[in-house]
């Protein structure tokens, strides 16, 4: 029994050195936002002599943080709701309706999750379309991007939900279009949940999409804001780092939020192997 | 009844076209720009077909290209080994050993949700030479000896890089492998225990072969993101020092920006050829493991 206890003990303490490694780097922006410049230029752990909270309010200032944070909002809502309709839309079908040719499609759109965007011509498609510079175009490649894998995900969590449902559904006189969107995609809702909060993030925290889709300063993310004013400011840590803080609440927010969403969706249907 | 009646096959068109058209268009249409020379003058000059001319380049030309090239491929082994390993291990430890787990699962997914650009910045903070939390840490318990300039020594810049990606991506894995233990039906640990299997044994008889689907997920998302890293090394090192540590993307983007836009397809090619192997590999095992 002690044997057990000790080895308990030492389990705890592996997983709290790890959370202090994990967690320091969080402490360490924390502290040194509210410091004044100089202080902050030493980036230890020590509290701030004096609490300079006004950092936050220069920084929102100095950064355009505001125009970031509504960009951000922006791509990553209509993009990743867009997006996860779009896809239930689509796997509900290839799942349910597997002909030859369906099933080929899902195998096309699975490729997805391999291939890597070529942005470099997708800034020539964006000429062509005329969308250079716009933020529709940057939210439909956030949304076709996450197509493959809310497929994916989607799919496998279709076969589920059993097929005497649709019959029932349509006996009872439902239209097809009814059937979807009255019956099934209530029942789509924990799969369709993981897929929005891991997509918002994922869109949230994108860089290389705005790098090369947007030459304008109006339609920055917050990534692209911080990037550029450190760029710019990289003495300023105090800056620096309220900046970071204003960056990652959002996100830390949803994943509070939807934390258990996360956890048990991220698999499902894919690791029972 | 009418399976296409009842199930709409035009809910398959809008995903679609908007797949095709921002997604699979452009990376066919950069195959064909890699045989070309297109760039800033073509507007002027017309656009030509140089063949394999781009291809060439990148592995005979001074600029080591090819470098970037196997850099690609060291970080998504070494990568994926560094987080992988440890995140079983943990996991197994977290999920046989402790009754309690929910605070530090948490906690050890944290750094995965973080932007990339920030982790970047984070630490080029904490491994600043003079003030950073790193060396500072380190001297303050006595290992002064072993301070680094972590992000522009040649020995040390790729470890630091692999050390800042495990920080971020180890809890994630581990999230994976825990919901592939929590999967594993506790029976067959009961009987291996009531044969005298150790720890070893019951890893490799029963934990290994039943987190098939879990080791799967990883390796897919960890060699896809391997191969295709970008942020991360393009806010730590941005390719440096010199271009020790390039790799395909930041190639692909700085040939982007200066006005090299064949030579940068051509980059994006030989990456979606990898990719394509990778995932054709990946396809046809999933595909078979569904046909069992």
């Amino acid at each position: 029994m002690a044997k057990k206890k000790l080895k308990r003990l030492a389990l705890h303490a592996i997983c709290i050195a790890l959370c202090v490694i994990i967690l320091t780097p969080f402490l360490l922006v924390l502290v040194n936002s509210f410091k004044t410049k100089n202080e902050a230029a030493r980036m230890n752990l020590s509290l701030p002599t004096t609490w300079v909270f006004s950092n936050y309010a220069e920084v929102i200032d100095k950064a355009n943080l505001v125009n970031g944070f509504l960009n951000s909002m922006l791509y990553a809502m209509v993009a990743t709701i867009a997006g996860v309709l779009l896809s239930a839309m689509g796997s509900y079908v290839l799942s349910r309706n597997r002909t030859r040719f369906n099933n080929l499609i899902y195998y096309f759109l699975i490729c997805g999750l391999f291939f890597p965007v070529n942005y470099v011509t997708l800034v020539r498609v964006f000429n062509w379309l005329n969308l250079t510079n716009t933020r529709i175009g940057i939210i439909l490649v956030f949304t076709s991007a996450m197509i493959p894998f809310c497929v994916f995900t989607i799919y496998s969590f279709v076969e589920t939900i059993p097929k005497d449902l649709d019959e029932a559904a349509v006996i009872d006189g439902a239209k097809s279009t009814g059937l979807f969107f009255h019956v099934i995609l209530p029942l789509l809702r924990p799969t369709l949940m993981t897929c929005f909060i891991l997509q918002f993030m994922s869109v949230w925290n994108d860089f290389l999409t705005p790098l090369y889709m947007s030459s304008k300063g109006k339609l920055f993310p917050m990534t692209m804001s911080v990037y550029q004013f450190f760029g710019k400011n990289s003495s300023y840590w105090n800056f620096v780092f309220a900046d970071i803080m204003l960056t990652i609440l959002p996100v830390l927010a949803v994943y509070a939020i939807g934390q258990r969403h996360i956890i048990g969706g991220m698999t499902t249907g894919s690791v029972k192997g | 009844m009418n399976k296409r009646k009842i199930y709409p096959q035009w809910f398959l068109l809008l995903p679609l076209i908007l797949y095709v058209v921002f997604f699979l268009f452009p990376s066919l249409l950069g195959v064909f720009y890699s045989f070309t020379d297109w760039g800033r003058n073509t507007a002027r000059e017309g656009l030509h077909f140089v063949g394999l001319q781009n291809y060439i380049d990148i592995f005979t030309s001074n600029k080591n290209y090819a470098a970037g090239i196997l850099n690609t491929l060291k970080f998504t082994l070494i990568s994926n080994v560094v987080k992988i390993i440890p995140a079983l291990f943990i996991a197994i430890l977290l999920y046989e050993g402790l009754k309690k787990t929910g605070i530090y699962r948490t906690i050890f997914y944290l750094p995965s949700i973080i932007p990339f650009v920030i982790i970047g910045i984070l630490f080029r903070s904490i491994f600043n030479f003079n003030n950073g939390l790193l060396n500072a840490a380190l001297e303050g318990i006595g290992l002064g000896a072993f301070k680094q300039k972590w992000l522009s020594d040649l020995g040390v810049v790729w470890k630091s890089i692999y050390g800042v990606d495990a920080w971020r991506g180890i809890g994630y894995v581990m999230t994976i492998f825990l919901a592939g233990l929590s999967a594993i039906d506790k029976t067959y640990y009961e009987a291996a225990r009531v044969d005298g299997a150790g720890f070893w044994q019951r890893l490799w008889h029963v934990t290994l072969p039943m987190m098939r689907g879990a080791i799967m997920i990883n390796l897919v998302f960890g060699i896809t993101y391997g191969l295709k890293v970008f942020d991360i090394i393009y806010v730590l090192t941005n390719g440096g020092p010199g271009h020790a540590t390039e790799v395909m993307t930041t190639y692909t983007f700085q040939l982007y920006s200066s006005g090299q836009y064949g030579l940068s397809t051509a980059f994006n090619t030989l990456l979606l050829l990898l990719t394509a192997v990778v995932g054709v590999l990946i396809v046809r095992t999933m595909s078979r493991n569904e046909e069992v």
